[in-house]
């Protein structure tokens, strides 16, 4: 168990160097987000009762977007040099390479969504009539939710010709069930129309059951030729 | 011959339809140094992948000091023809990395193994920015780390200049000498004559002879 928690301390804090010295990540995510909250709110004008409606799926959306674009970086650093394969001859345990790529998006899609929250709250004129407090674990959850299938699926596309459109095609329809979570849990607290309980009680399993199989089955896809 | 420290048995390796080893059955002793030739596309590069257990054996087996070749992994040093290192790291950072995941502690061994292969550890650079013979040459510190019995060592002479394969040959020679087995996949066997013990030629995915010297029978 301790070197499991070591070697992913490492690989975290080496990602972590790595992003921090080069930047491609968080700057194409945060240009892609910027883009989106702008654009949409120069398309619609819409009234604080609507934004409250459509608010909730449009953040979403935007960070699922902008999450792929973070998945996709976290690998082909990896692939330059072919420095995976030094992690494959190692001894090292598969699951701290997940779970340290995992926790290293989990990190940078939290930072977006921190810096971002208060553009789109700005931008879409909203305030939330339910309990506020209940957004943080829907966030969490949330994006725990869309980081841990996308770095398995990132992973699993590493080698295949065309990832940038086989993580897409490969993570959204899997994450149906999350994003549904995350929006409606989102509206709920955004409109004041009862308890976000049940959404993120389903968000809270949702975890759970991937989670536990991404890491059961990633030796499986990190060992694969 | 000395106890097989490796054995390779009925080893074939496919991919799809294309078979690159067909049927590969070999004994290596310890603490020797072997070089592997042979013209592009006879094997060597997949047969070294797979005593690295990087590839998996379609069919045959590998046993290395009795084990499979992925439980023999502690045992076992590789260097690719890439550099396996992090560009925008410089060479000692990459080298802590890939210590902690061996579990090896901060007691010097990470410079240690950067002297061994004539580089400064404080050389503040990132990999990126070294020569082709300096990022060689880290490649092989990362290789010898965590002081494997075993060394594969997949061309460490390409695109390299003539003083930084000296260095590597010198230090490979010395690491022979101390008991280490040597296995270097090289198209430049002119280097290794009077320093490799048997060299091995592959073709068409096939051992098809083994000498101590450079000329073929």
């Amino acid at each position: 168990m301790s070197a499991l928690k070591s070697i992913t301390g490492a690989t975290l804090a080496k990602d972590i160097r790595l992003e921090w010295r080069s930047r491609d990540a968080i700057n194409s995510m945060l240009f892609f987000s910027l883009l989106v909250v702008v654009i949409f709110s120069f398309s619609f004008d819409p009234n604080a009762e609507e934004s409250r409606e459509i608010a909730a799926g449009l953040i979403w959306v935007a960070f699922l977007f902008a999450a792929v674009v973070a998945l996709n970086q976290t690998w082909a650093r990896e692939l330059r040099n072919q420095v995976l394969d030094a992690y494959r001859v190692s001894p090292a345990p598969a699951s701290s390479l997940f779970l340290a790529k995992a926790l290293g998006n989990f990190s940078l899609v939290s930072l977006l969504e921190a810096v971002m929250a208060p553009l789109f709250m700005i931008f879409y004129n909203l305030r939330a009539l339910g309990p506020a407090w209940q957004l943080i674990p829907v966030a969490v959850l949330g994006t725990w939710a869309l980081v841990v299938n996308g770095t398995f699926f990132a992973a699993m596309s590493l080698r295949t010709r065309s990832r940038e459109i086989m993580l897409p095609l490969l993570l959204f329809p899997i994450s149906i069930p999350a994003v549904q979570s995350m929006v409606e849990a989102t509206r709920v607290l955004l409109a004041g129309d009862g308890s976000a309980r049940f959404w993120l009680v389903l968000l809270l399993t949702y975890d759970v059951v991937f989670t536990t199989a991404c890491l059961a089955l990633f030796e499986t896809v990190l060992q694969a030729e | 011959m000395a106890v097989a420290l490796i054995a390779v048995n009925g080893l074939i390796k496919q991919f799809g339809r294309f078979a690159a080893l067909r049927g590969v059955t070999a004994e290596f002793a310890g603490g020797r140094f072997y070089a592997i030739l042979g013209d592009n596309g006879a094997g060597k590069t997949t047969l070294l992948r797979a005593l690295a257990g990087l590839a998996q054996p379609t069919r045959g087996t590998i046993s290395i000091l009795g084990k499979t070749a992925r439980a023999a992994c502690r045992d076992v040093g590789y260097m690719a023809h890439p550099s396996l290192l992090y560009d925008e790291m410089s060479g000692l950072e990459n080298l802590r990395y890939f210590a902690r995941l061996y579990d090896i502690a901060g007691d010097g061994r990470c410079e240690e193994a950067i002297r061994s292969v004539g580089l400064e550890p404080d050389l503040a650079r990132p990999v990126g920015q070294y020569s082709q013979g300096m990022r060689q040459r880290m490649s092989l510190a990362r290789a010898i780390l965590h002081d494997p019995k075993i060394l594969l060592l997949d061309e460490p002479f390409s695109n390299v200049d003539v003083h930084s394969a000296r260095v590597i040959v010198g230090l490979l020679k010395a690491m022979r000498d101390s008991g280490k087995t040597i296995f270097l996949v090289t198209h430049q066997a002119a280097l290794l004559e009077g320093v490799a013990d048997e060299f091995v030629w592959m073709q068409d995915g096939q051992i098809v002879d083994r000498g101590a010297g450079l000329s073929r029978e």
